[in-house]
């Protein structure tokens, strides 16, 4: 698409426009050059997100604790799921952690585009900085329903291994490259057919029965395994019960197909973003 | 001298009326967007709505468009709606991809048209500051250092710190300009066609144009005001149905386009390619000039009544809507502006317009004009809200003074206007007498 010269600061640069061929070069290096955009679209987002609202950042906490107390009512006082001897409430908010920010990434990420069109249609900068920002955002959220868990887990007396350290990390970043592949998807799509829009809710809620969030991944018979982890939430959320209450089998198999379905995803829906890129200003 | 941009062969295909993309470069993402898209489009065959990819039409926007224009030069664009002057703009500055050829811009491209975009209301005058130099590509350090400068050129000094939803609409101009006004780009591209706010709001972008070329930047003027492209640019390119026709100093460009394109008689039809997206829900369809009889003229008797109809549809219903004129000289300057909803009557019950089929009929008393040519412009919009569409140069028409007052003498008359006055003679001696008879 457009390459950019190297040159010192104080020269100008120059802009070479011709029309992509191929698949389109990934350009990195104009996303750094406009790493400080993406930093003010997160901080843009995070602010505006609980403006003129009474509860303000407490929204954050809410969300998620009140999920916590209705599945607690229902899959574990009605239903009686089990939970591999880890007290439910804990249990479900564990997973309900990775699955919000998830959550929020894809909707948000997914709407990027169509949301900021007077953007898109008006001036130049790496249209990637959109879904990218959306996926970001939602960490704040995601810190902050983390020092609940933590008082959870005190309350609980739940006590997480030492090696949560590095391996709560990772896990953190294959719910991030899942969210952002998907949203990478979804907002390109956006940008022809608004049926994204729609479909939307329908597939968040469908994902959400389809990731261990509310039950144990344990309760899925072993042969239906492999296929039930090609959903790489599973693996997230697999994942962050193992490093934080020790249950489930750790790294496994699964584990590995979830993470290669994810980078699978990630990296096509790069490809395909960077190929329709050129074509969003005018379609959208 | 160096070069600050060089088009070769530009060229920019839009497809029409087709919600579908072809795509033509690489099979990859044929197969990646078939299969991704193969589902959806089975449900929208589902729900009735046809798949319009048999049907494509392809319109070159542009075409085999070449031009180098040296560091410190003001060019000016001129063309009709639709000759491909917005396209060419929006290729340099990045914002959608050339289907062929090349440019090499040499430094930062900036544009009054982005004025406040990625402003947020809930953010405060000091965030959006920010916020925006970002999205035009300012770091935050020159942000930093050009902040207290922003804040004084807008005005709006004291609510710095209140959210931008509680700004007048001047205040948030005003702010939002600032910031577009210091981004400082080595090229800045003016689109005034587009540009948005009142009289005043252009003429502060015009002025900002003018500083801008004075300090040696090189300036990209598209305008339908023949008289402000003459009085800032020295030279000037025609467009026409997205090729480069003409390129020369400004006044023989602008005395060629206005001699090459103006010449239809008294009528303007447009095509649904001439009509920007944008312009939606409001779509014009003819501007007829006509003589007392009805009959459709090219040159009109000053001293006869003309009927200028503007027809047009709505396809949904707009609030606030006027729909007027703008008559002005082959020069370019106005000889006066009027909407159909001027009256107070009209005003009310046209409140707001429903969707449908309309004409507005502009009876233009005899005795305005003096001898020459005219053009007439057509302007819809919703007052603070809107513009739909315009096109400053909708037809022409020339006008015939024969029997006009003053045409004994023979000499031509200074100015546009040539007004049957209600001329009375009186002799000083005779009022003196009747005061004396009082």
């Amino acid at each position: 698409m457009t390459q950019i010269s190297k040159t010192n600061p104080h020269e100008p640069h120059t802009v070479y426009i011709k029309p992509s061929k191929g698949l389109a070069a990934l350009n990195l290096s104009d996303l750094l050059r406009y790493r400080e955009l993406i930093f003010f679209m997160v901080w843009r987002d995070v602010k505006v997100k609980y403006k003129q609202t009474l509860l303000g950042m407490a929204w954050a906490v809410v969300q998620p604790v009140m999920t916590m107390l209705v599945f607690t009512f229902l899959f574990d006082r009605v239903a009686k799921l089990p939970t591999e001897g880890v007290p439910y409430p804990v249990f479900s908010f564990t997973a309900l952690l990775p699955w919000g920010l998830f959550v929020t990434a894809l909707n948000q990420g997914s709407r990027s585009l169509v949301a900021h069109q007077n953007m898109v249609t008006k001036i130049y900068f790496p249209r990637l900085i959109l879904p990218t920002a959306s996926v970001f955002a939602g960490m704040v959220d995601f810190a902050i329903a983390f020092v609940i868990l933590v008082i959870l887990m005190f309350y609980y007396q739940v006590t997480p291994a030492w090696n949560l350290i590095w391996t709560l990390p990772l896990f953190l970043l294959l719910a991030i490259i899942t969210a952002l592949g998907v949203a990478l998807w979804l907002s390109a799509i956006n940008v022809q057919y608004r049926d994204v829009n729609q479909a939307l809710p329908f597939l968040t809620q469908f994902w959400l029965f389809a990731t261990p969030v509310a039950y144990s991944a344990s309760v899925i018979s072993d042969r239906w395994q492999l296929l039930y982890s090609l959903n790489p939430m599973a693996g997230v959320v697999n994942g962050f019960r193992w490093a934080l209450l020790g249950t489930g089998n750790g790294p496994d198999a699964a584990l590995w197909v979830s993470v290669g379905i994810s980078i699978l995803i990630f990296v096509s829906g790069l490809f395909y973003f960077k190929s329709m890129e050129k074509t969003f200003a005018d379609t959208i | 001298m160096t070069t600050a941009i060089s088009v070769h062969n530009l060229g920019k295909q839009y497809k029409i009326g087709a919600a579908e993309t072809k795509f033509r470069y690489n099979m990859l993402r044929d197969v990646i967007v078939d299969t991704v898209s193969a589902p959806i489009r089975l449900a929208k065959a589902m729900i009735g709505r046809s798949d319009r990819r048999m049907n494509q039409n392809y319109v070159w926007a542009l075409k085999d468009v070449s031009f180098d224009l040296e560091e410190g030069k003001v060019l000016g664009i001129v063309g009709r709606n639709g000759a491909g002057k917005s396209t060419l703009l929006k290729i340099l500055s990045r914002v959608t991809e050339p289907t062929t050829g090349t440019v090499t811009v040499r430094g930062r491209v900036g544009s009054l048209l982005e004025v406040g975009t990625g402003f947020h209301p809930e953010l405060t005058g000091r965030e959006n500051i920010y916020m925006n130099g970002a999205i035009l590509g300012m770091k935050r350090t020159e942000i930093d250092s050009k902040f207290d400068e922003i804040v004084d050129f807008s005005e709006v000094t004291q609510f710095i710190d209140t959210p931008v939803k509680r700004y007048s609409s001047g205040m948030y101009l005003r702010l939002a300009f600032a910031v577009a006004a210091h981004l400082e780009p080595e090229i800045l591209v003016v689109d005034e066609v587009l540009a948005v706010g009142d009289a005043e709001f252009q003429k502060k972008c015009l002025g900002k144009m003018g500083d801008v070329a004075q300090q040696g930047r090189t300036v990209l003027f598209v305008s339908h005001n023949m008289s402000a492209i003459l009085r800032l640019t020295q030279e000037a390119i025609v467009l026409n149905k997205g090729q480069l026709i003409m390129r020369g100093p400004t006044q023989e460009a602008v005395d060629y386009y206005l001699s090459s394109g103006q010449s239809q008689a008294g009528e303007r039809t447009w095509e649904a390619d001439e009509v920007p997206a944008a312009s939606q829900p409001f779509t014009p369809i003819s501007l007829k000039v006509k003589e007392r009889g009805g009959k459709v003229v090219d040159t009109v008797r000053s001293t006869e009544p003309v009927t200028v109809e503007f027809e047009y549809k709505l396809s949904s219903p707009v609030t606030g809507l006027r729909v007027g004129l703008y008559v002005s000289t082959m020069r370019g300057e106005y000889v006066f502006t009027s909407f159909d909803t001027d009256t107070p009557e009209l005003y009310e019950k046209f409140d707001t317009r429903s969707a449908g089929h309309y004409i507005s009929r502009a009876e233009l008393p005899a005795d305005i004009f003096n001898e020459g040519r005219y053009t007439v412009g057509v302007n819809a919009s919703s007052f603070g809200v809107k513009r739909y569409f315009m096109d400053e140069n909708a037809l022409a028409f020339n006008v015939d003074i024969s029997g006009a007052p003053g045409t004994q003498w023979g000499e031509p008359r200074v100015g546009p206007v040539r007004p049957r006055l209600n001329w009375k003679i009186e002799k000083r001696s005779e009022i003196r007498d009747c005061r004396l008879n009082l």
